[in-house]
């Protein structure tokens, strides 16, 4: 019985855990130092020019990003040049998805023809800070001084199936706000999406 | 010849015959939220597991047998589990019914396709942000929600104290 209780209690934490860690839209995020598929370090730091950026954790192997890959270059092509880049994250850890290592990162960016880079989460400690449990899970950050304040957490937008029926482009209007100087009207939403593979929590 | 056709014909019957022993793969209903949102909410002394997963998703198909193992050791108890797959709606006659077919799953398996996600996810769980796998087990006076694949041990033991609740 002892027993029972203990794996019950942590499981519980373990979905407490799951959910009260990482960040709400409001709180600043923290700047990382990841490797891109080109072999070079990226960090906030060499988008000197950018109001904020549009941080998307994703991967190759789950059909759910793969349904977004079209539409984030479409974004980072309208939104790159309004002060929005897109980064991508592949937090997979590549023992647990073999589809999701770095090598194969870097066929699918060439492949799809990535316009954004795409950095792999080796220590798989970025999308714990960041809160991300799915792929694709997006982060829209805006820079007010030195900071990046987290003001929008979600999905890309209401329909994975088929672009042309989207009816709500979530990070779309979001960006649209922020570009035109107010605040997202929706800051948070959900999607269905592949959990993110753990070396620690398989 | 004739000898021939009426040995295949044969053939065919009796594996029509034993195909038919298996799940009917034309019971995988295809549903959207508000029409699966009923099976979310029964309120009986049956102990449902909801398991929403999809044949692509590799943790998802990790943790089937033990999930199928809990169902057929409680089989003589009130406890029920539907199987709610998140695969693409244009794959079902493609991959879910070859799967389910194949992995010989006697559970009841619905394809939910509502791409609105947003709408319908804090309905099922408030706690789950998205992510498959996602396990909801519920009875009349609980409801827990599970991001975590299972093992057979961990599901036993949850199913054990739910069924045996008062």
């Amino acid at each position: 019985m002892k027993r029972i209780i203990s794996v019950v209690f942590i499981l519980v934490f373990a979905v407490v855990a799951a959910y009260s860690s990482g960040y709400n839209v409001g709180d600043k995020a923290s700047d990382f130092k990841l490797k891109n598929v080109d072999g070079k370090h990226i960090s906030f730091s060499n988008f000197s020019d950018a109001k904020g950026f549009v941080v998307v954790f994703t991967c190759n192997g789950c059909p759910y990003a793969q349904a977004y890959q079209d539409r984030l270059i479409e974004i980072d092509k309208k939104y790159k040049s309004k002060g929005y880049p897109v980064i991508a994250i592949n937090p997979n850890d590549p023992a647990l998805a073999p589809d999701d290592s770095y090598d194969k990162m870097v066929s699918v960016a060439k492949k799809e023809g990535f316009t954004f880079p795409y950095l792999i989460d080796e220590k798989q400690e970025v999308y714990k800070n960041y809160g991300a449990t799915r792929t694709p899970h997006v982060y829209v950050l805006q820079k007010k001084g030195n900071d990046f304040v987290v003001q929008y957490i979600g999905a890309i937008d209401d329909n994975h199936q088929d672009a042309a029926k989207v009816t709500s482009p979530f990070l779309a209007n979001a960006l649209d706000a922020l570009i035109a100087g107010s605040l997202p009207e929706t800051t948070t939403t959900k999607a269905i999406g592949c959990g993110i593979k753990d070396r620690n929590k398989k | 010849m004739k000898r021939l056709i009426s040995i295949l014909i044969t053939f065919l019957f009796v594996s029509q015959t034993l195909s038919s022993k298996v799940p009917d793969a034309k019971r995988i209903r295809v549903l959207n939220y508000d029409q699966l949102e009923p099976y979310l909410n029964f309120r009986n002394d049956t102990v449902y597991l909801v398991n929403f997963w999809a044949t692509w998703c590799a943790p998802c198909v990790a943790e089937l047998p033990a999930i199928k193992a809990v169902e057929k050791k409680y089989s003589d108890k009130k406890f029920k589990v539907l199987l709610v797959s998140l695969d693409m709606p244009g794959h079902l006659k493609s991959r879910l019914t070859p799967f389910v077919l194949s992995h010989k799953i006697t559970s009841d398996v619905f394809l939910l396709d509502d791409p609105n996600q947003n709408r319908w996810i804090d309905k099922v769980d408030k706690a789950w942000s998205g992510e498959i796998p996602f396990t909801l087990i519920y009875g009349k006076d609980f409801r827990d929600s599970y991001t975590q694949p299972f093992d057979f041990k961990t599901l036993d033991s949850i199913i054990n104290r739910k069924i045996k609740m008062p």
